[in-house]
């Protein structure tokens, strides 16, 4: 137990808890000696922190390092880990599918993101105008979407976006329209995929609604006295009333969008004929970390994937706290005893 | 601590409370509300209308599939498609599979999540903030990053090829669960806990018999949502499963598909279906546990 607890100083540190640090900082040369004669309660404490502990070790930290190491060697199961240097990383450099993945999934990434926050606010907006019980209702079916599992979603839009005789384009051709083939042209594929993800709006929609609700009723009333119109209102009163849900909904939806791997998995994967006809438009990072580590058992190479990944997510988390803490508005918060 | 303030400030209990910033604008309120009910009500049709689509083809001849996009109801009405797709594929045991794992999944990841939390909630200790620093750090950390060596790990202990890598990583808590519970542990007073322990109670009743039935609704949020992760989850089977038989209903859905909607003898009736069948329970579920559902989301915005 005095093992873990040392390691996790050094992973938890760089996260930053502040709130008892100050006790845990100083005490570098004490401690050896005081785990022996630890108040009673402490030691309770540490039971019931147990199976963190033990998960962590195992599931998390354990991992992490162990996919690092990894990633300096070629690894293919069979025999034993090989010391390959910055081999996998070169490697990721010049091969065309990591760019491919990547432009793909930032592509997505930047289509993704503001549409669906755009459209869920817009709905979440309309929503607060309504009251009682009929938000509840539409505020029920903009979730159900959200509770269809991501393999019947795509199984859903393989037909839906069909482009001979999909619904989608069914709907474009009563405007006139010839709609694309969405699921077979290389040009379309990365936009089908878009317009599939914005019928998951659910939960994001779910949070800005509850942010708007939060919204100090007095503060657009006595800025409606002042006269402001419609647009001020949300302009210099909502929006950085509701910034930090804001903040946090670009957040999670830029996390999940470059893991995005499930619904396009399903649909353009895993089956010879699908892969072999739509080339790589539509190869997300994940999915070519899968098939790498899973389907040609380059361990190695997948473990480099996978921590480029990590640094990735790691410096958008950075950037949310920095930016977050300077840009966004909260009010005090305070938990720790 | 600070890595995740967007997400405390989210999750404030607030966000329960009653309606009350619904302010509609008094000036314009009578053609005002036709007028944003006519939006929903349209967005509603678009949001709706995939679900339409899907029970209504599977309810079709293979022929007409693509047949009358947006007639909502299926003409001709061939039902027997439901019972040709348990013939077609193992759609019964994968449900089974499925409802297993999951159930296990969710318990594990509930109680263990909640015995930390009580840790973390109850007891001042030399270390705390720095432990729990860790449980806000692994939030950030993602799934693809850790799948290669935990694969390597169950590999090594002989599981894979079995069903315990779906649901066993669970046992040592998850962190937005344990985030969840002590929140909602923290909001009980601690007079609670002091006059428990003065009347003789080890930290274990304290645990089962206080913390335990005290975060009955936030507990319910931890199962349901792991419940519907599990129900959700394509990748842990795709690694850990070779046999058709061990599959659970996402896993099976892409056998289906794969086999079933290209190729020279395509079966789009049996693909529906079978979707059909993986998504309904859920939305059941949903609705029963709805108010939960809604909760959780505002306060831990997981999806």
């Amino acid at each position: 137990m005095k093992r873990t607890a040392g390691e996790k100083s050094a992973a938890g540190g760089a996260a930053g808890g502040k709130t008892v640090t100050g006790k845990a900082a100083g005490e570098g040369g004490g401690r050896a000696g005081r785990v022996g004669r630890l108040r009673p309660e402490t030691r309770w404490a540490y039971v019931f922190l147990l199976p963190w502990l033990i998960g962590l070790v195992l599931f998390q930290a354990g991992p992490m390092l162990a996919s690092l190491v990894l990633s300096f060697t070629d690894y293919d199961l069979i025999g034993a880990p090989e010391f390959a240097g910055t081999a996998n990383y070169a490697r990721m450099m010049e091969d065309p599918k990591v760019a491919r993945a990547i432009g793909n999934t930032v592509l997505y990434t930047l289509l993704h993101v503001p549409l669906a926050i755009i459209l869920a606010l817009a709905l979440a907006l309309v929503l607060n105008r309504i009251t009682g019980r009929a938000a509840g209702v539409f505020r029920t079916i903009f979730y159900l979407p959200s509770m269809t599992p991501y393999v019947a979603v795509g199984v859903l839009f393989l037909f839906l976006l069909n482009g001979q005789a999909g619904v989608v384009n069914a709907f474009l051709g009563l405007f006139g329209i010839e709609g694309p083939q969405w699921t077979t042209d290389p040009d379309w594929i990365l936009m089908g995929i878009v317009l599939m993800s914005l019928w998951n709006l659910g939960s994001t929609t779910i949070i800005l609604f509850a942010a708007l609700r939060n919204v100090p009723r007095e503060l657009t009333e006595a800025a409606m006295i002042d006269g402001a119109g419609p647009w001020q209102r949300f302009r210099a009163v909502t929006l950085p009333m509701i910034s930090s849900a804001l903040f946090f909904v670009v957040i999670i939806n830029t996390i999940s969008s470059l893991q995005m791997f499930d619904q396009v998995y399903t649909m353009f994967f895993g089956n010879q004929i699908a892969q072999q006809s739509y080339g790589d438009a539509a190869l997300f990072y994940v999915i070519y970390l899968f098939q790498q580590a899973f389907q040609f058992l380059h361990m190695g190479y997948a473990s480099a994937l996978a921590w480029v990944l990590f640094i990735v997510i790691a410096i958008i988390t950075l950037i949310q706290v920095r930016v977050g803490n300077r840009m966004v508005y909260y009010e005090a918060e305070e938990h720790a005893g | 601590m600070m890595a995740v303030e967007p997400i405390t400030s989210a999750v404030r209990p607030e966000t329960a409370r009653p309606a009350q910033g619904a302010a509609p604008d008094p000036a314009g309120r009578g053609t005002g509300k036709v007028f944003f009910l006519t939006v929903l009500a349209a967005a509603s049709v678009i949001f709706l209308y995939p679900f339409v689509w899907l029970v209504v083809a599977s309810l079709k001849p293979r022929d007409r599939t693509f047949s009358d996009p947006f007639l909502p109801w299926p003409v001709p009405f061939r039902p027997e498609n439901y019972v040709a797709v348990w013939d077609a594929a193992p759609m019964l045991t994968w449900l089974v599979n499925t409802v297993v794992v999951g159930v296990a999944a969710a318990l594990a990841v509930t109680l263990s999540s909640a015995f930390v939390a009580f840790g973390f909630a109850y007891f001042r200790f030399p270390g705390r903030g720095i432990i729990f620093g860790s449980v806000l750090a692994t939030m950030m950390l993602p799934a693809a990053v850790t799948l290669v060596p935990t694969f390597l790990i169950w590999n090594a202990a002989g599981l894979t090829g079995t069903q315990v890598p779906l649901w066993a990583g669970n046992l040592f808590g998850s962190a937005f669960y344990i985030f969840l519970l002590r929140q909602f542990l923290l909001g009980v007073p601690r007079y609670v806990f002091e006059a428990a322990r003065v009347d003789g109670a080890s930290y274990f009743d304290l645990f089962w018999r206080i913390a335990l039935p005290l975060s009955r609704p936030a507990l319910i949020i931890a199962f349901i949502f792991e419940l519907k992760a599990s129900w959700f989850d394509l990748m842990k089977p795709l690694i850990y499963l070779q046999d058709p038989a061990l599959y659970t209903l996402p896993r099976g859905l892409k056998a289906v598909v794969d086999q079933f909607y290209q190729g020279g003898d395509p079966k789009w009736e049996i693909v529906l279906a079978a979707s059909v069948v993986t998504t309904l329970p859920l939305i059941v579920i949903f609705f029963l546990g709805q108010r939960y559902f809604v909760q959780g989301i505002a306060t831990t915005g997981r999806r």
